[in-house]
């Protein structure tokens, strides 16, 4: 079976609070230099058969209605080796 | 005929019984929904209720929009029966997209729960037609998903149209952009807010007053002269 990743993330304009409060922490604990956290979700599918264009069609149109609310997310689909 | 208003049951509905209650106070024949029945009863209007549908699982409100239920609600809202989406209903609305925008967490993460402040901006929906333009009332907030999104250019949309129905007042509890509580569509017949008006309509509970009540009898109203 193969693997399709797909990471969904707000998008850049949208206030992400939990990004911030562990960007917060960071320094507290130690870790110095970073600048901006955003946190995001990733799906990985195990997809049965082929992933060939028609199933990551699928996939897409699966990422565009549900796993990402794109009103205020993006999304990106990748096939792992 | 005794008008018929509709409230839908999820897994992780909480605020079900309490809008039930407040469609009965309101002078109308409360019936209970479920979420995998498609069929609505012969209801004349619906409640999507507060509560965390489907555990609020994905985001708040994004299972339960596929839901059996939300076919048939989806179709008949856009056939211009009327809807109201409170709080996780409000969720629903925005996934399902019969409202505009989204709901993200809180700005400051935590769950609020307070007796909230609202200025009514748009008494012509079909759930505010008891309540006069620039009224304020006060009913309970409780939430986690609370902060209303939506592109600037929805927002002027939204604001040239009259289609922000409720502003907080005195506090913005979550962070909702230009301290939007609740919208409505286009047609007035759909409309979402994150307070708990059905927490408000008995002396006994919630605030201690009945600030609430007017959706339940306005959507009756609309209803008994349609």
């Amino acid at each position: 079976m193969a693997r399709v990743v797909v990471d969904v993330m707000l998008k850049p304009e949208i206030l992400d609070p939990q990004g911030q409060a562990v960007q917060r922490a960071l320094p507290r604990l130690g870790f110095d230099g970073i600048a901006d956290v955003r946190q995001g979700k990733r799906f990985e599918l195990e997809v049965e058969g082929p992933v060939d264009q028609a199933a990551l069609d699928r996939i897409h149109k699966m990422a565009e209605t549900f796993l990402a609310n794109t009103v205020i997310e993006d999304f990106t689909v990748k096939v792992e080796a | 005929m005794t008008t018929r208003i509709g409230v839908v049951t999820f897994p992780g509905t909480l605020d079900d019984r309490d809008s039930l209650r407040a469609v009965r106070l309101a002078g109308a024949e409360p019936v209970s929904l479920w979420h995998r029945d498609k069929d609505l009863h012969q209801v004349d209007a619906v409640v999507l209720a507060g509560g965390f549908s489907y555990g609020d699982y994905l985001r708040a409100g994004a299972i339960s929009r596929f839901s059996p239920v939300m076919e048939t609600i989806i179709e008949q809202a856009k056939a211009g029966m009327p809807v109201l989406g409170i709080c996780n209903g409000f969720q629903v609305l925005t996934e399902a997209h019969l409202l505009p925008g989204a709901m993200l967490r809180n700005n400051h993460l935590h769950f609020i729960c307070r007796d909230q402040k609202l200025r009514v901006e748009n008494a012509d929906t079909a759930w505010t037609g008891d309540y006069t333009a620039g009224q304020e009332i006060s009913v309970p907030l409780k939430n986690m998903d609370g902060r209303y999104v939506a592109d600037e250019r929805t927002l002027d949309e939204l604001e040239a149209e009259g289609r922000v129905a409720f502003r907080y007042l005195d506090v913005n509890p979550n962070g909702s952009l230009r301290d939007i509580a609740g919208i409505t569509n286009a047609a007035g017949n759909v409309v979402g807010l994150m307070p708990h008006p059905e927490h408000a309509v008995e002396p006994l509970i919630g605030t201690g007053r009945t600030d609430g009540l007017p959706f339940f009898t306005s959507v009756l109203k609309k209803l008994v002269s349609a």
